[in-house]
């Protein structure tokens, strides 16, 4: 029996001694920095840690014992797709031969993984319904940018130069409407119907000659596929515009709906929710977009090509003027890539079916469950795709216990909490994603443990209030950290307290 | 209550009128509708502002709002104490929590204001 | 399927629990006219088969070359504990630590991350990372922008061409400006920003409008060093913000952004132990002084306390954000490069100063030894100032040689016609690069394949091409 558990840590630098350390690189030949100039030169080492090698694992094994993660439960972040991270993944991405390949090889070099992007390419068509695709975007935010800007340099290439605006549900991810800003356009939101679908009725009245596009998250982050989505495809077309698809939930539709076969212009793809790259506690992320005819001219360089004779290229500088030029820097985020392109290998067209349908039943399945114990609130009650929405709407009222309330103390019953006040639309939210990869018996768990905190909401408020109680820290000041932040360690003050200043 | 010696935005700030210069804030409403103020961004003195325009930003942890010109004019004073001190905001509102005083060009603005009992209402719907 | 753990007899027991006979059931909200064409891919693999795949694609790759490739993406040595606490699943297989109760490792990781790059910067305020060192950068000439309400920004051709085209990408989708910066061509300053050019454009008597920021590299593309803290006080004597984007190995030995008055300082962190990986994931450095704090994008660990006065770690500024922010946010940003962000501290921390400083003198120390050699091949350098450990060499035919090195085993670096094909001053050019990984029979091999190349490119009759490396290799060694 382990009798360690979480710990706190001092921080590095609090741990550091001088002269501890040292054995990793050899020592250079003295001079050898004689020909910089003293003036380019750093006048006193900076202040990094001396540790020894002890030192540094015990600290980040101890931190690491500090996080919840998907390999150690159950991770109900809706509209995170928080599904297994495969092992076998993280042994292809550190095969010597695509982790150790220079981004900038000559082509002749970097066959294996310039055929295992294109390959990637292939699968990722097939899957969206999409004609061509860019694998260089490097999260889904930067894919939705990726796909605005091909959205304007469409309608400026043709002389439609008043399109500057972008349709968004008020639902959305706030990332839409971030990115319609750096792209230069102004977001007009569109309030939901009240069954939670697209109005569209108020698209119509407000899809012109001014529209650029449209951005829909299909499911919506509700958790509901969007039944009138043909209609507003035709609307938006017809009026001169496109339309992009914001993938996010493309787990709840692999092999049952092809946004690029519905009409969808764009679109890019989240690999670390549908393709189970991991999310790596924030990132990194990759963010494929996918686009139709319309489109293609305007993907980012360089494309990977596939020559006559079967060799694979990159696009050189300048090869094609259309592009939007470059999204980042090399092709893209070729190490997360290789971990999706072994899930799909994986899984096959049988098997991507099956992600999708047993994400859906088990959403459904644990949507049932709380349904039935009415603890809750659950605004929309037709089938949902891969998450659905539940409320604290009425425990609050009752007893003034709400969504953080419970969402903290689901962390002492020993699960993570699922997103919360989001979207903004739904009064004390909270988006449940149980994904594919979890058991019955999991999800009858989870169940439980929220049902039994919505009964201490009348019985033990206080309880509920003050949790969590069982984890390595509790409740934290975040008033403090905004009005005095203090975002670095300060060798100067040594001081353990927040603030020094 | 409402302090009745003021003017008021639908957007919840408010302003005092005294001469041409304007002292201008947020409402209590407001501050508390925002939780616990964090940040308040104001502008430069010397810079002008029209009626109804962004003059600043005011955040809280979770939550960010935009601050609304009563009135039009220069920008002659700043709260500096609000750099340091942004619990002002919820504290003394009408008070300590003040944020801008500007030198107004038309004082005849005021009537498109809200006068208190408007304001009243206004919150009482809200 | 593959990870999935229900049985057909769980299928069975949620679906009677939905009242419903078949998971097509819970598509009936899809209308026909809108549903999915069959998925065609090939079946499924079993795993010792995707490994055996995996393996020969893998083997495709050429990577046990003599590799002189830098521009913008080192190797390094990274100690085997870097990767071993990488892989542990409480690291990567959490998300962004939105309940920081049960997330004080990453944010904790972060915050010292956050601590230890300002330490390399000499800058108070440091993003918990960026997509990579041109997202960092383009993210970094926006935030001028937004300080100083101006709309037009300069940057020195002499930055990365990855990087000047992303800058131009983003600038444009925000209606911003971007113009560059000219290089002195000859004497001792050739390839470094030219000054009076620079003070020109700053002075804006054309009437293009006030510059926002001045973007500089330091070690430059070229891998020259630049006059930083000349560029800086020009720039700062016309209101514009100095953006230093840099290479942060290279700030265990050069003057860190913060002293010689950089506002913001954006780079590739790939080479603080990162793969190479054949361009990401990599890891964006943004930071910037106290004065900029509100308009840094990306996601900010501070600390705090909780409720019973414990020390603790929580996002911060969020506000500055797209969940909060929306079409007014800073920037779309919301992942970040954590687990980058992660293997960057623990490398750094395994080093420590003094072994960071080791890593960076080392490579001078190669360079020194590669430029001598290169030299004595007929390969000098291109330009005469000071560099750290990259370096431009006149080849005529830089192309076919470096094609023809290629077949001798050797990777001769990178053919800057092709990179750079608007610099015709550059055309002959080849940008090498050593590290401390480049090994001095490396350096042999280079040096006397390229003699061989030269001296057969004066001597037609001369073969050249088939020899093997392996055998070139040992024939060199002294």
């Amino acid at each position: 029996m382990t009798v360690a558990g979480p710990r706190l840590q001092p921080t590095l630098f609090e741990l550091s001694k001088a002269g501890r350390g040292g054995g990793k690189v050899a020592h250079p030949p003295a001079g050898a920095l004689d020909r910089i100039p003293p003036a380019q030169r750093r006048q006193t080492p900076p202040g990094l840690p001396e540790l020894s090698e002890p030192e540094v694992v015990r600290h980040y094994v101890n931190l690491s014992q500090l996080n919840y993660a998907i390999d150690t439960g159950f991770y109900p972040l809706g509209s995170c797709t928080m599904k297994w991270n495969p092992k076998v993944n993280e042994w292809a991405a550190r095969l010597p031969g695509f982790a150790n390949l220079h981004p900038m090889s000559p082509d002749d070099v970097a066959q294996g993984t310039l055929q295992l992007l294109w390959e990637l390419e292939q699968m990722l068509l097939e899957i969206t319904g999409m004609t061509a695709m860019t694998l260089q975007p490097a999260a889904g935010a930067h894919g939705e940018l990726t796909g605005v800007l091909m959205i304007r340099a469409y309608h400026a290439a043709r002389g439609d130069l008043d399109r500057s605006e972008i349709l968004v549900p008020d639902s959305a991810h706030g990332t839409n409407p971030a990115t319609a800003s750096m792209a230069g356009l102004r977001t007009v939101s569109i309030k939901a119907a009240p069954d939670g679908g697209l109005d569209i009725d108020a698209f119509r009245a407000a899809i012109g000659p001014r529209t650029a596009a449209v951005m829909i998250t299909n499911p919506s982050t509700l958790g509901l596929f969007e039944s009138r989505i043909g209609g507003l495809l035709d609307l938006v077309h017809g009026a001169g515009g496109l339309a992009y698809m914001d993938g996010a939930n493309l787990n709840a539709i692999l092999g049952r709906f092809k946004p690029g076969e519905a009409g969808f212009d764009v679109m890019h793809i989240n690999t670390h929710k549908t393709f189970s790259t991991p999310h790596g506690g924030g990132g990194p992320g990759a963010g494929p977009v996918g686009v139709g005819p319309k489109l293609e001219p305007y993907l980012p360089a360089p494309r990977v090509l596939r020559e006559p004779d079967g060799t694979f290229r990159l696009e050189r500088p300048g090869e094609r003027p259309t592009s939007i030029g470059r999204m980042r820097s090399f092709v893209g985020s070729t190490g997360v890539l290789v971990r999706a392109y072994a899930y799909l290998r994986t899984h096959g067209a049988s098997g991507l079916r099956e992600v999708t349908d047993d994400a859906v039943l088990a959403a459904n399945y644990l949507k049932q469950r709380l349904t039935e114990s009415g603890a809750y609130d659950i605004p929309f009650k037709s089938v949902c795709k891969h998450e659905f929405i539940a409320s604290a709407s009425s425990i609050k009222r009752r007893t003034g216990i709400r969504t953080l309330d419970i969402a903290k103390r689901l962390l002492d019953k020993g699960f993570h909490a699922p997103t919360v006040y989001f979207p903004l639309t739904v009064d004390e939210a909270m988006l449940i994603e149980p994904t594919e990869t979890e058991s019955v018996e999991t999800l009858d768990a989870f169940a439980a443990a929220l049902i039994e905190i919505a009964h201490e909401a009348e019985t033990d408020p206080e309880a509920i209030h003050a949790a969590p109680h069982d984890t390595p820290v509790r409740r934290l000041d975040e008033v403090a950290a905004a009005r005095n932040p203090n975002l670095r360690w300060r060798p100067a003050t040594g001081d353990w307290t927040p603030c020094p200043d | 209550m409402v302090p009745t010696d003021l003017r008021y935005t639908k957007d919840h700030e408010w302003v005092r009128l005294d001469g041409d210069q304007a002292t201008i804030g947020v409402t209590d409403f407001a501050a508390n509708q925002l939780g616990d103020v964090v940040f308040v961004d104001l502008p430069a003195v010397g810079r002008s502002v029209d009626q109804f325009a962004t003059f600043g930003v005011v955040e809280s942890v979770k939550a960010v709002s935009d601050l609304f010109a009563p009135l039009g004019g220069e920008v002659v004073e700043v709260n500096g104490e609000l750099t340091g001190k942004p619990e002002l905001v919820n504290s003394d509102p009408f008070g300590a929590g003040w944020m801008i005083k500007l030198r107004v060009a038309d004082a005849g603005q005021v009537g498109q204001l809200l006068d208190p009992s408007a304001y009243e209402r206004l919150v009482a719907e809200s | 399927m593959a990870y999935g753990p229900h049985t057909p007899a769980d299928r069975e027991h949620m679906l009677a629990a939905l009242g419903m006979s078949s998971v097509d059931e819970l598509f009936a909200d899809i209308a026909p006219e809108l549903r999915a064409s069959p998925l065609r891919l090939d079946p499924p693999e079993a795993e010792q088969d995707l490994m055996a795949r995996l393996g020969t694609l893998a083997a495709r790759n050429r990577v046990g070359l003599a590799s002189f490739l830098g521009a913008g993406a080192y190797r390094h040595f990274a100690p085997p504990l870097v990767d071993q606490l990488l892989l542990r699943g409480e690291w990567y297989t959490a998300y962004t630590p939105y309940q920081p109760e049960v997330s004080q490792g990453t944010l904790q990781s972060i915050y010292e991350y956050e601590s230890l790059i300002a330490e390399l910067t000499g800058l108070d305020v440091v993003s918990a990372s960026h997509y990579d060192g041109a997202a960092a950068t383009a993210e970094g000439a926006l935030m001028t922008c937004r300080a100083t309400g101006r709309t037009r920004v300069l940057v020195s051709r002499a930055i990365h061409p990855h990087y000047r085209e992303t800058l131009r990408t983003y600038m444009s989708g925000a209606g911003l400006t971007v113009e560059e910066l000219p290089v002195v061509a000859d004497g001792p300053a050739a390839g470094t920003v030219d000054l009076a050019a620079l003070e020109r454009l700053l002075a804006d008597a054309e009437g293009a409008g006030p510059v926002a920021g001045v973007l500089a590299g330091q070690p430059n593309f070229l891998g020259l060093l630049e006059p930083m803290a000349e560029i800086g006080r020009l720039a700062h004597a016309a209101g514009a913000l100095f953006v230093a984007v840099v290479e942060p190995v290279s700030l265990g030995v050069l003057a860190p952004p913060g002293s010689y008055g950089a506002d913001i300082a954006a780079g590739e962190g790939q080479p603080l132990g990162i793969a190479l990986q054949y361009g990401g994931p990599y890891l964006g450095v943004l930071a910037c002084t106290d004065a900029l704090v509100r308009q840094i994008p990306g996601r900010l660990v501070g600390l705090t306390t909780d409720v019973d006065g414990k020390r603790a770690f929580v996002m911060t500024l969020q506000a500055r954000e797209q969940h909060i922010r929306r079409e007014k946010a800073a920037s779309n940003i919301c992942t970040n490069q954590a687990l980058l962000a992660l293997a960057a501290s623990v490398w750094l921390a395994s080093l420590g100063p003094h072994g960071l400083r080791d890593v960076a003198a080392m490579g001078a120390a190669r360079a020194a030894e590669l430029e001598g050699v290169l030299a004595e091949a007929g390969a000098p350098r291109l330009h005469p100032g000071p560099y750290l450990n990259e370096f431009v060499v006149r080849v005529p035919n830089a192309a076919v040689v470096h094609r023809r090195l290629l077949d001798r085993g050797v990777v001769a670096g990178l053919v800057l016609a092709d990179a750079l094909p608007d610099q015709p001053e550059l055309a002959d050019g080849l940008l090498v690069c050593a590290t401390e990984t480049t090994s001095r029979d490396e350096i042999e091999l280079f040096g006397w394949a390229l003699g061989e190349e030269l001296a057969g490119a004066a001597d037609p009759g001369a073969s050249s091409g088939a020899d093997s490396g392996a055998a070139n290799l040992t024939g060199a060694a002294r």
